[in-house]
């Protein structure tokens, strides 16, 4: 790149010569060149500073709650506070969060795939439609802390089959309200998905609504229905804020659905505040039981969507 | 053109041509079924409704003893004396507002260069995947996980961190008090990583709508990357990414357990961030477990009143937002 000397006396064939030694790439001006790379290092900085607390929770929880982690914490009772070296776990937690899961799940799931099936297969698109989707999403963005309080007054607070007080029962129906717009949100989007020529073709064959819906439209969506509902359990799994004052926490196995129990987050939530070093380190097992539970089943459901969207 | 393959193009065309069609059956012996089925779903999306309707109704109902005893009053109020039955919200409210503002001042320029970098065409495809899903999956984390994690590792790591900003900047009001570990200036940045999420995920679907030609005819005319990403793509796309801070905004108001675990719950209103605070969620969590006196009940309840109405005009805002920038279309 020899520099580009101006003389007039050259002839065009000199020129022509060397206009290929000509530097054709101007430089930017030196602060419109900086300013660029000096953003792009910025963002790309601040894009890793983003997921640097995602791997240190990972790595955290594998650490400290690896080594906890034995036979015993799946099928024993928390052992008695300030008693180290003895056999202890959380099997109580387990049992109440799965009976607590699955409880909400058998409410919220039926009844927000029929909320979903007014929307996607019998809205008129009218204002009914546009006003109870807003409606659910409004619930959905409602703090967990206030379907809590919701579940407490609504149960706790409340004489039910001659018991008051905190219970499974009242963990389960603040869990139900948590999952229900989930599950009808994304049933609705998994059931637009359907072409309506399957409809179509479903109708002209004889086939009434109900046929329609049930033999055609819901087992097409049926992937798109499981992501949601498993992206709604695992919400519900690790849900803290609504179980501490409906659910409390109880030191033993669950034996009614009228009684306090335990639960994962719940557990954490109070051995992790806990002075004992033996109970914080079951916080960090009960962590890695708990997430490994919750990340299994949404990386799972969402694989299963992007196969399906055909990304 | 290339939107034709886009399913959610599809999917609202659908929707469109199912409306003018009543596909249920007018005759023959199944008439009931049809009929029957078409109730059961229409009377399970009004239960769908009624639930946030019977929520509002019955946190309203508990909080009225205290709405009656201490009025309008409570908002501005100071006191909390379990004892003596004083009640004032405006420590919790503080709380509330300060975290939410430090986790968007955080959230929102993280969250829109994690945008920038998963839609732009900066980093080859398998990085930019991996990034975006990673961000997102931080969301699928227990907010008691975050808050554990919090205490023993977080706050900790950022103990120095805070003696600094209190060494160098004593004479700036934020930093005027000795760090003593658990601050409100913790919980912003907990809340700021549990936000993240949302800020980055709907930023990028903004960026992403927005048509190519307008940034390649603002880099044919010499705008260098960021030239064109100030200028054309952030403006452009400004109300989207304005309803994803908004929506942020919401969540980080109710967040409760990763905030309660590292907040310090003091009651105290201090302008310094390295003083513990406390926050509506935080105290509801807290005391809730242990209320036994009827105003005591109803003043947690009237906290969870506020902060419902305070999420809910969030929300809503943010859901017209993003229902006016779909409904334009961004750029047509």
């Amino acid at each position: 790149m020899t520099a580009y000397n101006y003389d007039a006396n050259r002839d065009e064939a000199d020129l022509l010569d060397s206009a290929e030694d000509i530097d054709l790439e101007v430089p930017l001006p030196l602060v419109r060149r900086f300013f660029d790379r000096g953003m792009t290092v910025l963002a790309i900085v601040l894009a890793i500073a983003a997921i640097i607390p995602l791997f240190s929770v990972l790595k955290e929880i594998i650490q400290r709650g690896l080594s906890g982690l034995s036979i015993h914490v799946f099928t024993s009772l928390p052992a008695a506070v300030g008693e180290a070296n003895v056999i202890s776990g959380f099997g109580n937690a387990i049992q109440g969060t799965m009976v607590m899961v699955s409880i909400a799940s058998l409410v919220s799931i039926p009844l927000g795939i029929l909320t979903a099936i007014f929307l996607a297969e019998f809205g008129q698109a009218g204002w009914l439609t546009r006003s109870i989707r807003f409606i659910l999403t409004v619930l959905s963005g409602v703090p967990s802390i206030v379907v809590g309080v919701f579940a407490y007054a609504l149960i706790v607070l409340n004489t039910i089959a001659g018991y008051r007080g905190f219970s499974a029962l009242a963990g389960s129906v603040a869990l139900m309200v948590i999952m229900l717009p989930i599950v009808a949100l994304s049933t609705e989007e998994a059931l637009k998905l359907v072409p309506v020529p399957q409809r179509l073709g479903s109708s002209a064959l004889g086939g009434n609504r109900f046929d329609t819906t049930f033999r055609i439209v819901l087992p097409s969506a049926l992937a798109g229905i499981t992501t949601g509902c498993l992206l709604a359990v695992s919400r519900a799994a690790g849900e803290t804020a609504p179980l501490i004052f409906t659910a409390l926490f109880s030191q033993d196995w669950m034996t009614s659905i009228m009684d306090p129990v335990a639960s994962l987050p719940v557990l954490i939530y109070n051995y992790a505040s806990s002075p004992f070093a033996e109970q914080n380190a079951m916080a960090w097992t009960a962590s890695l039981v708990l997430l490994v539970l919750v990340l299994v089943t949404n990386i799972l459901s969402r694989i299963a969507t992007r196969k399906r969207a055909g990304r | 053109m290339a939107k034709a393959f886009d399913p959610s193009l599809n999917a609202g065309l659908a929707n469109d041509i199912s409306l003018e069609i009543d596909l249920s059956s007018t005759e023959g012996e199944k008439v009931w079924l049809d009929k029957g089925f078409t109730i059961l779903v229409g009377l399970s999306a009004l239960a769908s409704v009624a639930v946030l309707f019977w929520m509002s109704v019955v946190v309203a109902q508990q909080a009225w003893p205290a709405i009656q005893k201490y009025g309008a009053q409570f908002l501005w109020s100071m006191d909390w004396d379990i004892g003596q039955l004083l009640f004032g919200a405006l420590p919790f409210i503080y709380g509330t507002i300060v975290t939410s503002m430090i986790a968007l001042l955080i959230a929102v320029p993280v969250g829109i260069a994690v945008a920038l970098m998963t839609s732009e065409n900066l980093l080859p495809e398998w990085v930019k995947s991996p990034l975006a899903f990673t961000v997102e999956l931080i969301a699928a984390i227990p907010s008691v996980i975050i808050g554990l994690w919090g205490i023993f590792v977080f706050t900790p790591v950022f103990e120095p961190v805070a003696m600094w900003l209190y060494q160098t900047f004593d004479w700036l009001i934020f930093f005027s008090t000795p760090p003593l570990g658990q601050s409100v200036l913790v919980a912003g940045i907990i809340l700021a990583i549990m936000v993240l999420p949302t800020m980055a995920a709907i930023s990028r679907e903004v960026l992403l709508a927005i048509p190519a030609p307008l940034r390649s005819a603002s880099m044919a005319l010499g705008a260098t990357r960021w030239e064109t990403i100030f200028r054309v793509m952030l403006p452009t796309g400004a109300s989207g990414i304005l309803g994803a801070a908004v929506l942020a905004l919401g969540r980080a108001l109710g967040e409760t357990m990763a905030v309660t675990m590292v907040i310090g719950n003091s009651l105290q209103i201090s302008p310094s961030l390295l003083d513990p605070g406390t926050t509506i969620a935080a105290n509801i969590a807290l005391q809730f477990p242990e209320a036994l006196d009827p105003l005591h009940i109803g003043a947690l309840m009237y906290l969870a009143l506020i902060l419902f109405v305070l999420t809910l005009v969030v929300n809503v805002a943010a859901v017209f937002i993003v229902q006016f920038v779909s409904s334009k279309g961004i750029g047509g």
